[in-house]
């Protein structure tokens, strides 16, 4: 880490981080997935907390997580990612243990898990990437998809009569007890990575002072599910996805 | 101005373009060659790099590598 690698004198201010595997992200091109795999390495990097961090992986794109992450991690059944974080963080209380989870995933089949995880205010970082949309399996409505918004079980757009509205259910969250910051961010543009970055660090610091549950959303985009190339996706999420999912924090521990 | 440059990994870029519009200078385009898996992929256009970090923070795929003139480089940039 320490290396001052110098090229024609110009020395080294970015590389990867040392917390990610050599295997290169099987996520389409442009998917923020990556970015949070990566901001997350980054922080664990960071925080000298790489032998001491268990993450537990979700059913979604994003289900070999723990093939990048280079780290304990344990995968979970679809939806039960902060189930088995609660068994993880009980056993190893001095362990840094986080989920990371989509929209389909911590939203719709897991929703008992993840509210009951919450209100037990089990101490632990809880990441939810919301696309609003199930990208893995072929960009079928989510809890989350808006209402008009395309997918392909929703081709006439989403109607809240059938369909019911977009869930938020970070702001429902947020109103339980056990959650300690609960924060809404994304990986758009250089600004909201930097963001995402502190919160994730930030989220830790609290876990290591047994604060409770901290849970960040991460308005992300799905170009493929999106039928979108990854600039459009990242302008349509700013148009579409930020008036319904603003960013920023919505519960911030009370006394400092 | 301060002079940097940036290393992309030709080979795991996936030309997805979020750095080219990251890219206060509009230092970056797209190849018109193609590599090992298909994709276009982003390289270096113009001699103007500063170096500011902006396309390896939004790079999916971490593809970039980024140096800077030593006299302001920052240990970490983000
Ligand atoms: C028990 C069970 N039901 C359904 C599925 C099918 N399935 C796999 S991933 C997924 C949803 C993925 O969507 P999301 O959690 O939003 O993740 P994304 O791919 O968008 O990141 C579903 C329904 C499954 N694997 N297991
Ligand atoms: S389908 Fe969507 S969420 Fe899944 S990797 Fe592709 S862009 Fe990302
Ligand atoms: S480091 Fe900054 S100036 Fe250089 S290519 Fe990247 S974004 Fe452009
Ligand atoms: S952001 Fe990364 S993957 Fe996308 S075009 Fe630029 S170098 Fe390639
Ligand atoms: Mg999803």
């Amino acid at each position: 880490m320490q290396e001052t690698i110098q090229i024609n004198g110009y020395e080294l201010v970015y590389k990867k981080p040392s917390t990610l595997t050599e295997k290169p992200f099987h996520y389409c091109p442009g998917c923020g997935h990556s970015v949070v795999h990566r901001v997350l390495m980054e922080v664990i990097e960071e925080m000298g907390i790489q032998e001491r961090t268990i993450g537990v992986a979700p059913v979604g794109c994003s289900v070999f997580a723990y093939d990048y992450m280079d780290i304990d991690m344990q995968e979970a059944a679809h939806g039960r990612a902060t189930a088995v974080a609660t068994g993880i963080k009980r056993i190893h209380p001095d362990k840094f243990v986080f989920s990371y989870q989509g929209d389909g995933d911590l939203a719709a089949i897991g929703t008992a898990e993840t509210i009951h995880a919450v209100n037990r205010g089990e101490n632990i970082l809880m990441i939810f990437i919301n696309n609003a949309i199930y990208g893995m399996t072929g960009g079928q409505m989510a809890p989350t998809t808006l209402l008009e918004q395309v997918t392909s079980t929703t081709p006439y757009g989403r109607k809240h009569e059938a369909m019911g509205y977009p869930l938020k259910i970070t702001d429902l969250l947020a109103n339980l007890p056990g959650a300690y910051f609960v924060t809404r961010q994304a990986v758009h543009s250089v600004n909201a990575v930097r963001k995402l970055k502190k919160a994730i660090e930030k989220s830790f610091e609290y876990q290591k002072l047994n604060r409770g549950t901290s849970f960040i959303e991460v308005v992300s985009n799905c170009p493929s599910g999106w039928k979108m190339t990854p600039v459009e996706s990242n302008k349509w999420l700013e148009e579409n996805m930020f008036p319904m999912y603003p960013l920023g924090d919505i519960k911030l521990p009370k006394e400092k | 101005m301060i002079k940097g440059t940036v290393i992309i990994e030709r080979d795991i870029c996936k030309g997805c373009e979020l750095c080219i519009v990251a890219c206060p200078q509009e230092s970056l385009g797209l190849s018109n060659n193609i590599n090992l898996h298909g994709y276009r992929y982003a390289e270096l256009i113009k001699d103007n790099c500063t170096g500011c970090v902006n396309c390896a923070i939004v790079c999916p795929d971490v593809a970039i590598t980024v140096y800077r003139q030593p006299k302001a480089a920052l240990k970490k940039a983000i």
